[in-house]
This record gives C-alpha cells, sequence and structure tokens, in this order.
C-alpha cells in the first residue's frame, strides 16, 4: 500500500472517522444490550432520564434471570448440542474431504459437487419435512433431534473448508509412510491428520458458532422448557404474551453471547481463516 | 516401488496370484475412498436429500398436521398463485434481498477499503469489527427489538430530545419502516462477513500493481476502478452469492423482530411457510410455499456450484 503522509487531517477523514461510524455501527447494539440488563426497571421504562448511562447499576435482571427460568439448564442444552454437533461434522468433514482433496477415484467430481450443493441449500426449505420426519422418529422435544440435524448444516461447511486446508499439504511424509508399508488409514491417522490441527480449530470453530447461531430447527423441534436451548428459551419463555421482560431478555442476550464471544476471542485468527477461505482461496 | 537393485526382476509369469485380501483390496485407492465417503454421503442423503425430495412430495399433497396427506397434484401452487399474501410476500422478499445485499456490499467494501490502511490495534479492531456477525443472530435480534420498541426506543429519544420528530416513527409498527428497519439489521449483521472477506481480497492484491498505476499516473479513483474491483471480483462474486441465498431465505430476522407483521409488510418466504404450516397446520402449502423459493435460488445455486467447480483445478 502506498503511504500517504499528509498529516492528521487527511487521516482523520480517510481513516478514523469512517472507522468511528462503523465501530459505533457495529458495537452499539452490544453496549445498549448490556446496559440495558443493569438498568432497574425504574430507569429502563422511563421516557425522561438520558438513556445512555446507567444512574443505579444493578443486577437484579441476572438473579431472576438465572433463579427464574431455565436459564442454566438452556446454556448448557446450547452447549452440549454445539459440541456434540461439531464433533460429528469434523468426523464426518475429514472422511468427506480427505479422499476428495487427496485421492483420485471414480465419482469424486459427483460427491464434492453434491456437497457444495448440500451447502447451499437453505434451511426453510427443509424445515417443513423434516418436522414430520423427526415428529415420525419420535424424537420431538429431545436433543438427539437437534444433534442429528444440526450437522446437516455443518458437515458441508467443514468439508469444503478442511478440503482446501488438506490441499495445501505436501504429499512427501505421506509418500515416505507408504512406502515405509504404512496402510491407507495409518499413514492418515499418524501422519497427515496432524498435521493439519490449525484447519481442524478453523473448521470447529466456525462449525461452533453456527451450532449456536442455530433457531430454526430448535424452535419447531423443541418446545419444551427443559430441552431448549438459549435463543429458543428466550424467545419462547421471556415473552410472555405481550409482555416482555427486557431486563431479563438483555441479561440473556448477553450471558448467551459470551462463550461464543470467548472461544471467538481466543481462535480469532483461525476463525478469520476459517470465514475467508471460503471467498478468497481458489 | 521399483527397487534400485540391477538384478533381472522375477518374471511376472511366475509369481503365483496372491489370494484375495481384504486388506489388500481397502488399500485400493478408489475402494479407501469410497469407504470413507459412503457414511458421510448417506447421512447428508437421509437428512437433506431425503427431506428434500419429501419436501416436493408434501408440496403436491393437501396434508393438516397428523394427518394422513391426499395427493392433489399442484393445487397448492394454484392456490398460491391466487393469494395475494403470497405476492406481497415474493415483492418483501426480493424487495428485503435487494436492498440488505446492496447495503452490504457497499457498507462492506467501504468498511474493507478503511480497514486495509495501517494503523494501530488493527487486529484487535478487525476482531471486534466482527462481533454482529459471531454473536447468535436471535440474541443481538433482541437487543435491536429494545433498540426498536415502539415506547422506548433510544432513537426516538434522541429525534424527540433533539427536536427532530414528536414522536419518532414506529420502527415496527409502521409497515414502510418496518422493512426498513428489517433491512438495517440484516445489514448491520451481515456487513462485516462482507467487510472481513473482502479486506482478505484486498490483501492479496500486490502493492506493486498500485505503484506501477500510481507512475502511470492513475488517481486514486481510477486505482480503485481499475486495479482493485477487477482483483476482487471473483470475491465479490461468492460472497455476494452467499449473502443473496441466506438473505433471500431470512427466518430468523424476521421472526424474533416482527412475525411478519403488520399486516404482512414484512413478511418473507420462509416466515410465511413457517405461518402457514406450523401455526396454521397446512403442512402440504406450507412446503408449497418453501419450495416456490427454489427457481430464483436454483438459478443462483446452480451458478455458484459451477463456480466453484471451475475454481477448483
Amino acid at each position: 500500500m502506498i503511504v500517504e503522509k499528509r498529516g492528521f487531517r487527511v487521516r482523520s477523514l480517510k481513516l478514523w472517522l469512517p472507522l468511528g461510524f462503523f465501530m459505533i455501527f457495529n458495537l452499539f447494539p452490544f453496549y445498549w444490550m448490556a446496559i440495558t440488563s443493569l438498568k432497574p426497571n425504574s430507569e429502563l421504562y422511563s421516557r425522561k432520564i438520558m438513556p445512555l448511562v446507567v444512574y443505579h447499576p444493578t443486577l437484579e435482571h441476572f438473579v431472576n434471570l438465572l433463579s427464574e427460568t431455565s436459564f442454566l439448564l438452556w446454556t448448557y442444552n446450547t452447549m452440549l448440542v454445539a459440541v456434540v454437533s461439531t464433533a460429528i461434522s469434523l468426523i464426518f468433514g475429514v472422511m468427506l474431504a480427505y479422499p476428495l482433496a487427496r485421492m483420485k477415484f471414480p465419482g469424486a467430481a459427483l460427491i464434492s459437487f453434491a456437497v457444495a450443493a448440500t451447502y447451499l441449500v437453505p434451511q426453510p426449505l427443509l424445515f417443513i419435512p423434516l418436522a414430520d420426519i423427526i415428529n415420525r422418529l419420535g424424537l420431538g422435544d429431545t436433543l438427539t433431534s437437534v444433534i442429528l440435524t444440526y450437522p446437516t448444516l455443518l458437515v458441508p461447511f467443514c468439508a469444503w473448508l478442511l478440503m482446501g486446508y488438506f490441499k495445501s499439504v505436501p504429499h512427501e511424509l505421506e509418500d515416505a509412510a507408504r512406502i515405509d508399508g504404512a496402510t491407507r488409514l495409518q499413514t492418515m491417522f499418524r501422519i497427515f491428520l496432524p498435521l493439519c490441527i490449525p484447519g481442524f480449530i478453523s473448521a470447529g470453530i466456525f462449525a461452533f458458532t453456527l451450532a449456536q447461531n442455530e433457531f430454526l430447527y430448535a424452535l419447531i423441534f423443541l418446545t419444551k422448557t427443559d430441552v431448549r436451548t438459549v435463543p429458543v428459551g428466550a424467545i419462547a419463555e421471556l415473552v410472555r404474551g405481550d409482555v416482555f421482560y427486557w431486563g431479563q431478555l438483555m441479561a440473556a442476550a448477553l450471558l448467551g453471547s459470551i462463550p461464543v464471544a470467548i472461544i471467538y476471542s481466543f481462535f480469532v485468527e483461525h476463525y478469520v481463516a476459517g470465514l475467508t477461505s471460503g471467498g478468497v482461496k481458489a | 516401488m521399483a527397487s534400485a537393485h540391477t538384478q533381472a526382476l522375477p518374471r511376472p509369469t511366475l509369481r503365483p496370484r496372491p489370494a484375495f485380501s481384504v486388506r489388500r483390496w481397502t488399500e485400493r485407492e478408489g475402494v479407501f475412498s469410497w469407504l470413507m465417503v459412503i457414511p458421510p454421503a448417506l447421512f447428508l442423503a437421509a437428512l437433506v436429500g431425503y427431506p428434500f425430495i419429501y419436501g416436493i412430495w408434501l408440496s403436491l399433497e393437501d396434508r393438516p398436521v397428523a394427518k394422513a396427506g391426499v395427493f392433489v397434484g399442484l393445487a397448492n401452487f394454484v392456490t398460491n398463485l391466487h393469494d395475494p399474501v403470497f405476492w406481497r410476500v415474493a415483492q418483501n422478499t426480493f424487495l428485503y434481498t435487494f436492498a440488505a445485499t446492496a447495503l452490504k456490499m457497499v457498507g462492506g467494501l467501504a468498511l474493507a477499503l478503511v480497514m486495509n490502511q495501517e494503523f494501530r490495534f488493527k487486529n484487535l479492531i478487525r476482531a471486534v469489527m466482527l462481533l454482529p456477525f459471531i454473536v447468535p443472530t436471535v440474541l443481538s435480534t433482541i437487543a435491536w427489538m429494545w433498540i426498536l420498541d415502539p415506547s422506548f426506543s433510544v432513537i426516538n429519544w434522541f429525534l424527540v430530545h433533539w427536536g427532530i420528530a414528536n414522536p419518532g416513527p414506529s420502527w415496527l409498527g409502521n409497515p414502510y419502516w418496518a422493512m426498513f428497519s428489517l433491512i438495517m439489521v440484516n445489514t448491520w449483521r451481515g456487513l462485516p462477513f462482507y467487510a472481513i472477506t473482502l479486506l482478505a481480497g484486498l490483501q492479496t492484491i500486490s502493492p506493486e500493481l498500485y505503484e506501477a498505476a500510481t507512475i502511470d499516473g492513475a488517481s486514486t479513483f481510477a486505482r480503485f476502478r481499475y486495479v482493485t474491483v477487477p482483483l476482487l471480483k471473483p470475491v465479490i462474486f461468492i460472497v455476494t452469492m452467499f449473502s443473496v441465498i441466506f438473505t433471500f431465505s431470512d427466518f430468523q430476522l424476521v421472526y424474533v423482530l416482527t412475525r411478519g407483521g403488520p399486516a404482512n409488510a414484512t413478511q418473507l418466504f420462509a416466515t410465511y411457510a413457517f405461518d402457514v404450516a406450523m401455526s396454521g397446520g397446512q403442512f402440504g402449502l406450507g412446503a408449497s410455499i418453501a419450495l416456490s423459493m427454489l427457481p430464483p435460488l436454483a438459478l443462483l445455486i446452480a451458478g455458484m456450484a459451477w463456480y466453484m467447480r471451475g475454481e477448483k483445478t
């Protein structure tokens, strides 16, 4: 890039002003979430006082959320579902990506086309037939229903991302292992997969956040309090009729976002690598 | 592989044909590959392929919840064509998709260009900018619901306080403002994805190209128009395809913010299909509405899959 040194004014016009605008636009809802969750109801429902600050912060909404609702159970459900479906997706993802990226076999083009196509089938096209199938299998209101269906969203994505990663690994180590008499399975497990840990982290983090984000299947399949995930629980149980428990809703939104945000903050680079691999890498 | 020994190799005809061995069979490249691919492929066929076909079948049935369906041919699609709400929904979906995608593209490109400069805490700012994209949509939409609340909207507080409007717009209660609000929230959520992907694309452009263009006397705009845009085109194309597909079939935002209201003004295909099938209990009709998304989307998906396949070599 060309470094232009025309002083502070140009730089603030070209950099800090737009950057500041985007920062406020992107982050204000989170600030608002946090601040609302700390406001007592008297401040929450007052149209007079300045809304951007809290005068008398209180934790009552958090206390009520944790004591009056099943929020902790929903969090547990969300985590369990996200972890298990991510694990399944990584395993299936490897099983698709390894042959597609490293081997030649008849039908490979067909499989990779099918994976790309399933990646792009939007959920709303499938939820009605799936609801019927889940009911017939007797899986309604069980976590199994979402553990089974989330990987359909995640496997194609993981496979696609891992394929890109696998292709970038040189062949020499595998060839050496094969010459030394290792079977294909041994080569894959002992030699190849350990080289690909960064790829697994990228795919895993991405799949995990996608699983946490899922709403439609959870909304349809999980209708009882004790099997709900955080997004469905918050929408279905903190809005009762026309009554919105705003303080608790915000506390739930904040607490529900924190696990994702923490995991994300540890692996930002991996996440960005996963995010951009679809678009940027050929 | 071939040995380095100089002795003559044993004649092939003399070697006894080895008995069939499972182990040797599974070591063949084609066999090993298919053994690996079959379990996930079956899984996807069972939970994506089968529901897809089954959905087409459902759309041809009159099928109240928990009752046996009756085959009615294309009657559901005919019903849709005579349903004014269906046309409203189609119009809404196209407007929503087009407006939100355009805004995300322009805003995302702007943000990417801004972030492609050198500044302090660049990585931290980039990480923070992505937050709207990684936080579960429903949870951040709850925050937006409160920002746009009819009585306690923080935006309206400022509009009133600064004397711009009194009372402020009913962000989710007025049909036009409701659509506007949905487009804004969708843009808010999707913009970081555009920005970060385009930024990654920008960083692959070699600085020498800009230097060469500058030496040739190209202005800032000319450099953007004739260097940046052409080189960014493949990335823009892919990101846009993704965005169009997932905006066109959006459900969460609308369900949380407006439930399609007021009076279907923000109803999209996905939420309408949900209403008809889940609340109205008409699985067949709902499936036919969901399936109506397919023709416009199929064109996009086919284009995209073809493009990705072409890129792979």
